[in-house]
């Protein structure tokens, strides 16, 4: 195995789209996308994060074994976060503003949200 | 253990036991992601359910920090990375320096958490008894900007008349606030007690071109920490901003 060093170069080039991605955010987060301003960050945050893993954590330059180990993070969190969700998503709550839940008695509202 | 110099005796060469430890730590962060990961689905739930509440929560928190924060971290992530470099093209003073750097741009980011957090308790915004949203619009402090805290008011009144148990709720986005954060925190202290033990073996000269992996173990997870906080700034400082 040759250990390949990333160049000083590349680092700055990330560290400034990482800069750059940050003034975007902040930037988007001050506009009224309706439902989309969420989807707006986390898609930044995404390639924010990409990057990192990419360059700065050398995962485009490891072994096929790392990099398959990093893809089943976000495999078993997907795994975790989709098949909650799909489950809180489809049970009916009392969440309409209004209607309180934590002035019930301390362990009724437990089991709702 | 038997060992040869840097290499341990179960291993046949440096490179094999590099591979192995970056392998071992990979598979140490995915417990981590899956971690936090629960965190942010506590999130997102409560969230979704309390949308008013959330809002409001984070608007109270200063997105001049939070965004600085955010830089100072990229920037000590930088650094870590240069310090990589620096052991594999084998400039020992380098090292020493981007550590050090590194553990500067974490200490003055925890620095800065502890400001805020030292806000929110003057603010009555820590969950239990005292919280109260409504405090700070109706307490000004010195420094604090009165045009600015007549429309968090107004905000917070309108807020009161759509979710009555906005204290409530607001306490919910708080928790997780102060508990995502505080993991956060707690990560960066640990990778701050890593960079330490890091800079004595760079003032040792213990990293070069052939043997750097604790450099690159610990920057791994110094970058994982500062990816957690790419997802942590818009989710918690930046949800109805636009307002």
């Amino acid at each position: 195995m040759s250990e390949h060093i990333v160049s000083p170069k590349i680092y700055i080039g990330i560290f400034a789209a990482l800069m750059l991605g940050t003034g975007i955010t902040v930037w988007a987060a001050f506009q009224n996308f309706h439902q989309f301003n969420i989807v707006i960050a986390l898609v930044i945050a995404t390639i924010k994060a990409t990057l990192v893993v990419l360059y700065f954590m050398h995962a485009r330059y490891s072994s096929k074994r790392t990099q398959l180990v990093i893809v089943c993070s976000v495999f078993w969190l997907a795994i975790m976060l989709a098949l909650t969700l799909t489950d809180y998503t489809t049970r009916s709550h009392e969440t309409q503003p209004g209607v309180s839940h934590l002035a019930r008695p301390a362990a009724s509202h437990l089991f709702r949200v | 253990m038997h060992r040869t110099g840097d290499l341990y005796g179960h291993f046949q060469t440096l490179e094999q036991q590099k591979e192995t430890a970056t392998l071992g730590m990979w598979i140490f962060l995915v417990t981590e992601v899956l971690f936090f990961g629960g965190m942010f689905l506590a999130y997102t739930i409560n969230r979704t359910a309390f949308s008013t509440a959330f809002g409001i929560g984070s608007n109270t928190l200063d997105i001049k920090l939070g965004a600085g924060n955010t830089v100072v971290l990229i920037m000590s992530s930088l650094t870590m990375a240069m310090a990589v470099w620096s052991a594999q093209v084998g400039k020992k003073k380098l090292v020493s320096f981007f550590l050090i750097a590194t553990l500067g741009l974490g200490t003055v980011f925890l620095g800065v958490k502890a400001v805020e957090y030292k806000q929110k308790f003057d603010h009555h915004l820590i969950p239990g008894r005292s919280f109260d949203m409504k405090y700070h619009p109706t307490h000004p402090m010195a420094g604090d900007d009165l045009k600015e805290l007549a429309l968090e008011k107004e905000e917070v009144d309108k807020a009161f008349a759509v979710d009555p148990d906005i204290n409530f709720h607001g306490q919910l986005y708080f928790s997780l606030y102060f508990g995502m954060t505080g993991l956060h925190a707690l990560h960066m202290i640990i990778g701050a007690g890593l960079l330490l033990w890091l800079i004595k073996g760079s003032f040792a000269g213990r990293f070069t071109p052939q043997y750097n992996t604790p450099v690159e173990i610990v920057g791994l997870y110094w970058h994982f920490v500062d990816i957690v906080w790419i997802y942590l700034f818009p989710l918690l400082y930046l949800i109805d901003r636009h307002r």
